[in-house]
């Protein structure tokens, strides 16, 4: 009984830091998705993200550093998705296929270059943890909420704040009008172009945060191709979750438990399949956009240039 | 019919401009690391058309490409984005591994279409999928075709690690392709396989498809107007089905043409991306057939010499994906701009643009 109770803490602590890119991403995309942008170059900007991060942890030799190189890097990548797809008005969805082409190739080829080709990667600086006073010492919540690395919090934090900015705020009423009805947003004076800039460019931010995540915070170095999926996991979660930051936060430790499962098999070498954990958030998306699990309700003007009509 | 058939030079500009500044921002970003430019693309040439063995292989790359390029562009046509080639691929490669490995003794010319067949309908139903989550539940299929290619993935992988995984189990991949079941060689020298007239014969049938048969007239009035085309009586959510079956089915062939052709078993993630560059084949090609032939020759290249590029001249192969992804975003840039007429950019075009007639066409 004992161990069933460990093992079922350690995979919850383990879903908590898996959980967090995802959720860092699919913040991200909340805030692009209410404002009618359907960004699949996640998953690349994620990568980027991740190698930006190890690379400026590297440089700064300070994790922190590394982070903010990460956002900063991606809210570039951002800007150039939001420059293509909102002025030049260029097809979202295969402009964010190019990008996760393009993000393979310059994270790969900038990899060989900086970090060589043969050598093992260099140890980089990672996050820490932090163990909350009195709090970490509650059994068996204490270790599993209140101990955990330090980016956690961070992302933890990000829901309520996107909660409320959503829905109590103007800036968020006016994110949510331009996502469902640009064309009256407009004339009610709101500024569609300059709302679906900023939050493409601050949702690319957190989506390279959360890429960084895995290169510092889940591990202490850059692979190719690392983000392998995650990004999409993220569009699923925010479909699953319903396009709200609690509904996304519950879909990102559901999808992260699955994550923290299989490695787990992967790592004692079991010969479950461990691939079908895999496939869960997938099977649960679908379900969920076919409208057999609960009613998904997107923003209306999804995936659509807005055309000023002058 | 005079606009279909009128060679418009603005849309044919947009491709090569945007290819060869691909290549100036690829030579700089060579030029940055400190490798040679000029170096890199001599060995690009040699690799991708230097011998009988480097040109053969471009075409190997080019063949799954075809497939995978006219499976975006018939869904394409008919008003669907299908990001899931990647999946209807390794579907199709699923089931022509079933039918590969099995039917000893069945002869060549029943045992290879048998499989060929299979690869076809394991894609179709794939891409069935999506189109029956499209009109009986309305899910998008942008979405849709993501989340499946993530799922067939992971199937591949389950199979060659468990069930069928070749005995004495070392290696994640499966038995080998019965040789009844193998597309032949077609060029001695080189691993060219008959894998490409099956690429050259889907080609054909994509132009007949949608300039000659009444469904493929059809299917381009849904893919413009799908409203429009019910009221005129046309069932566009039958079309829908049927055009997502062929299209997940010819994405299924290039999981046929890869195992049956070069691979010779199933191996997890046997595909390199070809669902995915599929999408820039097709941009590039225009949608049409010959462009698409074209597009995916040179994509082959691209990917056949950047071995030879890494090899002789240091640099990595992965800059050949920086140069596929800037070629996507400026062809899709491109024609965007040309579409929507932007009032700064436009200005800019207007120098390079030859004296047209603004027909306000919005496509």
């Amino acid at each position: 009984m004992e161990n069933i109770l460990n093992l079922i803490q350690n995979l919850l602590i383990a879903d908590f830091r898996t959980a967090t890119p995802i959720l860092l991403a699919g913040i991200g995309l909340i805030y692009m998705y209410r404002a009618g942008i359907v960004n699949i170059g996640v998953e690349g900007t994620m990568l980027i993200g991740a190698f930006a991060g190890s690379y400026g942890a590297y440089i700064f030799n300070n994790v922190w550093m590394g982070i903010l190189v990460a956002g900063i890097v991606g809210g570039i990548v951002g800007a150039i998705f939001a420059f293509l797809i909102i002025t030049i008005k260029a097809d979202q969805i295969v402009t964010g296929v190019a990008i996760n082409i393009l993000a393979i190739g310059l994270t790969t080829t900038l990899n060989r270059i900086l970090f060589g080709v043969n050598t093992s990667p260099p140890e980089i600086p990672s996050i820490g943890k932090i163990s909350l006073p009195y709090l970490s010492e509650i059994p068996f919540i204490g270790r599993l909420l209140f101990n955990q690395l330090s980016m956690v919090y961070l992302a933890l934090l990000l829901v309520p704040i996107t909660y409320y900015i959503f829905y109590k705020t103007t800036i968020g009423l006016k994110i949510r009008a331009v996502g469902d009805h640009p064309k009256a947003a407009d004339t009610a004076g709101v500024n569609v172009f300059k709302v679906r800039y900023w939050t493409t460019i601050f949702g690319s931010m957190l989506a390279g945060i959360g890429g960084a995540f895995l290169s510092t915070g889940i591990l202490s170095f850059f692979t190719e191709d690392m983000v392998a999926g995650r990004g999409f996991i993220a569009l699923a979660a925010v479909i699953f979750g319903n396009w709200n930051p609690w509904g996304v936060l519950g879909a990102s430790l559901l999808f992260g438990f699955g994550d923290a499962i299989q490695i787990r098999i992967q790592a004692m070498g079991s010969n479950i399949p461990y691939q079908f954990l895999i496939m869960v958030p997938y099977l649960l998306t679908i379900t969920a956009l076919a409208g057999l699990v609960g009613k998904v309700n997107p923003p209306k003007a999804s995936a659509e240039p807005y055309i000023k009509e002058e | 019919m005079p606009a279909d058939t009128k060679i418009d030079i603005k849309k044919i500009a947009i491709p090569i401009f945007s290819v060869l500044v691909s290549f100036i921002l690829g030579g700089i970003i060579i030029k940055m690391m400190g490798l040679s430019p000029s170096t890199a693309f001599k060995a690009l040439m040699q690799g991708g058309i230097g011998n009988i063995n480097a040109l053969g292989e471009t075409f190997v790359k080019a063949t799954p490409l075809v497939f995978t390029a006219l499976s975006y562009a018939f869904a394409y046509k008919a008003g669907l984005i299908n990001i899931g080639a990647e999946g209807q691929l390794y579907m199709g490669g699923f089931l022509a591994t079933l039918v590969g490995t099995n039917f000893q003794g069945l002869p060549m010319y029943i045992h290879l279409p048998l499989a060929i067949i299979a690869a076809f309908i394991g894609g179709g139903l794939w891409g069935l999928v999506v189109a029956w989550l499209k009109v009986r539940f309305n899910a998008n299929e942008i979405i849709t075709t993501v989340m499946l290619n993530y799922i067939a993935m992971n199937w591949i992988s389950y199979l060659v690690t468990g069930p069928m995984k070749a005995p004495p189990g070392n290696y994640p991949q499966s038995k080998d392709i019965l040789s009844t079941a193998l597309l032949p060689n077609i060029l001695p020298g080189s691993r060219l396989h008959l894998g490409l007239l099956l690429a050259v014969l889907m080609l054909i049938f994509y132009y007949i498809f949608f300039k000659k048969t009444k469904t493929g007239y059809e299917t381009r009035i849904v893919g413009r107007n799908r409203k429009a085309a019910d009221y005129a009586g046309m069932k566009s959510k039958k079309l829908s089905l049927l055009i997502m079956f062929i299209a997940g089915g010819v994405a299924g062939l290039a999981g046929a043409s890869e195992i049956l052709g070069i691979q010779g078993r199933m191996i997890e993630g046997f595909s390199p991306g070809y669902g995915f560059d599929g999408i820039a084949v097709a941009l590039l090609g225009l949608n049409s057939s010959f462009g698409i032939g074209l597009s995916a020759i040179f994509f082959g290249f691209l990917r056949s010499g950047g071995n030879m590029m890494q090899m002789l001249a240091q640099v990595p192969v992965s800059v050949i994906s920086i140069i596929t992804g800037l070629v996507i975003i400026f062809v899709i840039a491109g024609q965007a701009i040309s579409n929507n007429r932007i009032a700064g950019l436009q200005k800019i075009i207007d120098l390079f643009k030859r004296s047209e007639p603004n027909n306000g066409k919005h496509s």
